[in-house]
């Protein structure tokens, strides 16, 4: 569904990737690897469009990306560092915003996706008040209830615990299953079947 | 495993009212930002008559120019709030990243910041314009130039932030990018309040702010966008 041909990055005069061809196919988790600093997050930022320093050529079903953009956006779910998640908002208020770019939901699927994260009796706290772990699986809750093909996630297991990576990985795995596409980057060892890796070195 | 079954997608319309929806609650969360710039006016309104002269009648000639420059400045101080929250914790991205058109939610939260920032400024104005001894047929002057240019200066404000939004310190930096487009407001606004004390029809003043308001709200947002495409870059 998406891919890139000849991609090619440079960050102030060190070339981060050249000659960067690989497709993401739907059912497929891709990983990309590397040591801190060879340009995964700038990667995935530039697949989602919010990075264009670079050239090469980046298609979505065959079709140049920014022509349909619209189309790519509707189908992307994207959480990066910055988990877009605000701290005076609940977490409900969040995923409501969160989610309403994309689809209309009632808050009642909201509601269970927030509490099969765990977050449940927390609906209605503030998020400063709550853990970094915590805000980290608000933006989660949204890989439950999006209608999005293609999840990218940006070192989405940093702040989790062992229990909430098991279930993220389920998550992971199961997308795939259903015909969608994600990837990743991290550096867990992931115990998925059909997961492909994408090396920067 | 996947819970539910996904909705449909949303129209442009939902995801802007769901966008204002969303700054105006975080706004009345955060007091704060609404109540400062509110504050700032009011207390830079009541130094002149305590700085330059409790005369009445010297009073009265400044009063429109003062109550003007204080709501710019209220205006600029509220500006850096706009979208520096959502950068830092990444909602920016995920507005960039939404399937509608970024003009649209540019221009929800642009409406959202002006609500609770110009406006309470433009409602209390007839007030401190009467602590000022402003000639009694000009408030209804002062009190629509304002309404029509506080949103102005809302919509070009929002330019320079989103092209700062990325910087570490952006103090002085945003009041040199967005005061020369504030200028042209300023001046109409002002002149109105004196013209029309002398003789000369309301009616061309607003019909010029009117035009500056429609202007910008069709060209605005879209400068907004670009620039936040640059900022996040």
């Amino acid at each position: 569904m998406l891919s890139a041909a000849n991609l090619f990055c440079e960050r102030d005069d060190r070339v981060l990737f050249q000659g960067l061809n690989f497709d993401i196919e739907e059912g497929q988790v891709l990983q990309i690897v590397g040591s801190n600093g060879s340009g995964k997050t700038t990667l995935m930022r530039i697949l989602c469009g919010l990075n264009d320093g670079y050239k090469g050529m980046i298609s979505w079903y065959g079709e140049e990306i920014s022509e349909q953009i619209e189309n790519f956006y509707q189908s992307l779910l994207y959480i990066g560092h910055r988990v877009g998640v605000n701290k005076v908002l609940t977490p409900i208020e969040n995923l409501r915003w969160g989610c309403s770019l994309q689809a209309q939901l009632e808050d009642e699927q909201l509601m269970e996706a927030l509490s099969t994260v765990g977050l449940r009796g927390f609906e209605e706290s503030q998020c400063f008040t709550l853990s970094a772990g915590q805000q980290q699986r608000v933006s989660l809750a949204k890989l439950l209830v999006s209608p999005a093909k293609l999840w990218v996630l940006d070192e989405p297991f940093t702040t989790l615990d062992l229990r909430a990576v098991q279930h993220l990985e389920n998550l992971v795995a199961a997308h795939a299953d259903a015909g969608g596409a994600v990837m990743i980057t991290t550096h867990h060892d992931l115990k998925i079947t059909n997961l492909s890796k994408l090396d920067l070195g | 495993m996947k819970l539910m079954t996904v909705g449909n997608s949303t129209p442009t319309s939902a995801a802007f009212l769901s966008t204002l929806k969303r700054d105006l609650l975080i706004a009345y969360r955060r007091k704060n930002d609404v109540v400062n710039p509110f504050m700032f006016f009011f207390i830079v309104v009541s130094l002149f008559p305590i700085a330059i002269s409790p005369d009445a009648d010297k009073l009265g000639e400044i009063a429109a120019g003062v109550l003007w420059i204080a709501a710019l400045l209220a205006g600029m101080l509220s500006m850096d709030s706009l979208f520096r929250a959502d950068y830092e914790d990444g909602s920016l991205e995920q507005l960039l990243l939404s399937p509608h058109p970024l003009y649209f939610m540019v221009l929800a939260k642009n409406i959202s910041h002006w609500l609770v920032s110009g406006l309470p400024v433009v409602l209390v104005s007839p007030l401190l314009a009467y602590m000022l001894n402003l000639p009694a047929e000009s408030y209804m002057t002062l009190f629509l130039t304002l309404l029509l240019g506080t949103p102005v200066l809302s919509l070009l404000g929002s330019i320079g932030v989103a092209l700062t939004v990325g910087l570490g310190s952006r103090g002085l930096i945003l009041a040199v990018i967005t005061l020369p487009m504030n200028v042209p407001v300023l001046i109409t606004g002002t002149l109105a309040v004196q013209q029309t004390l002398n003789g000369a029809t309301l009616a061309f003043y607003l019909a010029i702010l009117g035009a500056m308001l429609l202007a910008s709200i069709a060209l605005a947002p879209l400068a907004s966008a670009a620039a936040l495409r640059i900022s996040v870059n």
